[in-house]
C-alpha cells in the first residue's frame, strides 16, 4: 500500500471520526431532528429513543448504569461540572479539594475559580515517572475534604495514576473520588465499579466520535451522587445538565464507544507493539530520554525528549508529512514549556525537547516506519547544527556556562 | 502558525553552519540565549586583517526555525562588511527579510545580539575596549 502523507500521530489532541460513527449519525441531522424533549410526537419520541440506546452504549463501554451517564458538551464542560458541581453541592460537608499539578487545564482553572470562590486546593506533586505519592494523597485529606480529582491517563505523558489505589483511600475517608477520564476511556479498560469511580469525566473526539460531545458519569449508588447544575435551564439530564440534547452528536458518542469496547483490546495491543517499535527505534539516538513511567502507561502514547535540539525546530523538519506535539514553549502561545515535563522535575531544556507521539486506530506499521527515519534524520541534522551538541561532545557541561537569560 | 517560505529555505538549507577556530585572535565569537529558554545562538566571525572585512562567518543554533533562519540571515549579512557596518545590522531587519510574526521577534534579537557579542570579542581580543551595548529591545 502507498504511503499517504501527511500522517496523523497527535491522537490525544484528537482522533479522525470512524467513518462507522458518522454514518450512525447522519439520519439524526435532516431525517430524525426532533428535540429529545418533546414528549409527545414521534419526532421526538425517535429522538429520545436514539439519545437512550446511546446511553446504554456509553455505560456498557464504563460497566456504569445508563441513568448515571449525563450528556455535555464534551470534557472541559464536564471536569467543570463535577467539580464545581461537587464544591456547590457539598459546601456544608467541606470546601477541601485534592488534585495534581498534571491535570489538564481544564482541572486545573476550574480549581483555581474553586479557590477564588473560598475553596481550599491541594496539589499533589508527582515523582519523576508522573505518578503521585498515595501516602501524601491520604495525608493531604481532612475533615473539610470533600473531593480527590486525579486524571486516570495523562494527556502529554500517558501515565496511568493507581485509580484503584486512590478509589480505596477516597472510599476509606468518605471523600468523592472524580476522575479525568478523556486520554483513558475507549483506548483501555475503564470500569467504574471495579476501578471506583464516583464522577468520570470523558470525550467523543478522543475515541473517534464527533466533537463537541461527551459525558460526566455520576454514580447513583454506594453512594449516591449529586452535583449542582452550572447551567440553568429546563432541567434535562436528571436536572445537572440542561440545554437541548445534541443527539446526532450524543449517537456519535455512543456509536463510537460501542465500537471501542468491541475492538478496544486487540487495538491496544497493536497499538503498543507498534508504539514500543517507535520507542526503541528513536531511543537508539543518543541522549534520547523517554518521560514519564513506561510501565503505568496508555498503550498508544509516547513522549520523548532530545536533548540539544529544539521541539519546535525538530518538528519543523518534517512537520509537513508527520503531525506531532511537542513541550517546547516555542509550539505554546505562553512561551513556557510544557507545566506537566516540568513536574516530572525535567529541566526547561529537556522540556524545550520533546515531543509527543499519540497513536490510533489508523495509524499504520508503514507510518511508524516513515516517522523512525525521518524524525532520526532530523534529529541528527539539527545536532550538527546545535552549539549544545558540540559543547556536549567536547565534554563541557552545560550547567557551568553562565547563560544571558533573556 | 506557518513559516514564511524565507524561514523554510534557511531551515532546509542553512547557510554557513559550523565552528571557527575561537582560539585565533581574528575571530569573534558571541554565545547568546540560554537552554532553559530554548534558543541558544553561537555566531562567529572572521576578519581579514589586511583588509578589515570579515571574511567569513558561522553559526550553530539551538532553537525553533526562526532562530536557525535569523541567525543563518545574520551570517550571510556579515560577510563582506567591515565590524563597524556589521554593528548597524538591526533585529528589524531581520524581522523584515524574514516575514518573522510577532512571537517570534525575540528570535531577530537574540541574532543581533549574538552578532554584538561576536563583534566585542573580536574586540577585546585585539585591544579594542568592547563597545557599551545598549542590546536590542527585549
Amino acid at each position: 500500500m502507498e504511503l499517504k502523507l501527511p500522517i496523523y500521530l497527535d491522537n490525544n489532541a484528537t482522533t479522525p471520526m470512524d467513518p462507522r460513527v458518522l454514518e450512525a449519525m447522519l439520519p439524526y441531522f435532516v431525517e430524525k431532528f426532533g428535540n429529545a424533549a418533546s414528549r409527545n410526537h414521534s419526532f421526538g419520541w425517535v429522538a429520545e429513543e436514539a439519545v437512550d440506546y446511546a446511553r446504554e452504549q456509553v455505560a456498557k463501554l464504563i460497566n456504569a448504569d445508563p441513568k448515571e451517564i449525563i450528556f455535555t458538551s464534551g470534557a472541559t464542560e464536564s471536569d467543570n461540572l463535577a467539580l464545581k458541581g461537587v464544591f456547590e453541592m457539598y459546601a456544608s460537608k467541606g470546601n477541601h479539594i485534592i488534585t495534581a499539578t498534571t491535570e489538564h487545564k481544564a482541572v486545573l482553572d476550574a480549581c483555581k475559580h474553586i479557590e477564588k470562590m473560598g475553596g481550599q486546593v491541594t496539589y499533589l506533586e508527582v515523582n519523576p515517572e508522573g505518578l503521585i505519592d498515595l501516602q501524601e494523597l491520604e495525608n493531604s485529606i481532612t475533615d473539610k475534604t470533600i473531593l480527590i480529582a486525579l486524571m486516570y491517563g495523562n494527556n502529554e505523558i500517558g501515565v496511568i495514576q493507581p485509580v484503584r489505589e486512590i478509589s480505596a483511600i477516597a472510599r476509606k475517608h468518605g471523600v468523592l473520588f472524580f476522575t479525568d477520564a478523556t486520554q483513558a476511556v475507549g483506548k483501555i479498560p475503564v470500569d467504574v465499579q471495579a476501578d471506583g469511580i464516583d464522577l468520570m469525566a470523558f470525550s467523543g473526539h478522543k475515541m473517534y466520535g464527533p466533537k463537541g460531545v461527551g459525558a460526566l458519569y455520576v454514580r447513583r449508588k454506594n453512594p449516591r451522587v449529586k452535583v449542582t447544575a452550572q447551567m440553568d435551564g429546563g432541567g434535562h439530564e436528571r436536572g445537572m445538565r440542561s440545554g437541548t440534547m445534541n443527539v446526532p452528536a450524543i449517537v456519535g458518542l455512543g456509536k463510537a464507544c460501542e465500537l471501542c469496547m468491541n475492538e478496544m483490546e486487540a487495538e491496544a495491543k497493536r497499538l503498543s507493539v507498534m508504539r514500543d517499535r517507535l520507542e526503541n527505534a528513536l531511543l537508539e539516538l543518543e541522549e534520547a530520554y523517554v518521560n514519564g513511567s513506561k510501565e503505568h502507561r496508555l498503550p498508544h502514547v509516547s513522549n520523548i525528549s532530545f536533548k540539544y535540539v529544539e521541539g519546535e525546530g525538530l518538528m519543523m523538519g518534517f512537520n509537513k508529512n508527520i503531525a506531532l506535539s511537542s513541550g517546547s514553549a516555542c509550539t505554546s502561545a505562553s512561551l513556557e514549556p510544557s507545566y506537566v515535563l516540568k513536574a516530572l522535575g525535567l529541566g526547561d531544556d529537556l522540556a524545550h525537547s520533546s515531543l509527543r507521539f499519540g497513536l490510533g486506530r489508523f495509524t499504520t506499521d508503514e507510518q511508524i516506519d516513515y516517522t523512525i527515519n525521518a524524525i532520526k534524520e532530523t534529529v541528527l541534522k539539527l545536532r550538527e547544527m546545535s552549539p549544545l551538541w558540540e559543547m556536549f561532545k567536547e565534554g563541557i557541561d552545560l550547567d557551568t556556562i553562565e547563560w544571558a537569560h533573556h | 502558525m506557518a513559516y514564511s517560505d524565507k524561514v523554510i529555505d534557511h531551515y532546509s538549507n542553512p547557510k554557513n553552519v559550523g565552528t571557527l577556530d575561537k582560539a585565533k585572535t581574528n575571530v569573534g565569537t558571541g554565545l547568546v540565549g540560554a537552554p532553559e529558554c530554548g534558543d541558544v545562538m553561537r555566531l562567529q566571525i572572521e576578519v581579514d586583517e589586511a583588509t578589515g572585512l570579515i571574511a567569513d562567518a558561522k553559526f550553530k543554533t539551538f532553537g525553533c526555525g526562526s532562530a536557525i533562519a535569523s541567525s543563518s540571515l545574520a551570517t550571510e549579512w556579515l560577510k563582506g562588511k567591515t565590524v563597524d557596518q556589521a554593528l548597524s545590522i538591526d533585529n528589524m531587519d531581520i524581522v523584515e527579510e524574514l516575514n518573522l510574526p510577532p512571537v517570534k521577534i525575540h528570535c531577530s534579537v537574540l541574532a543581533e545580539d549574538a552578532i554584538k557579542a561576536a563583534i566585542n570579542d573580536y574586540r577585546v581580543k585585539n585591544g579594542m575596549p568592547a563597545l557599551e551595548l545598549e542590546g536590542a529591545k527585549h
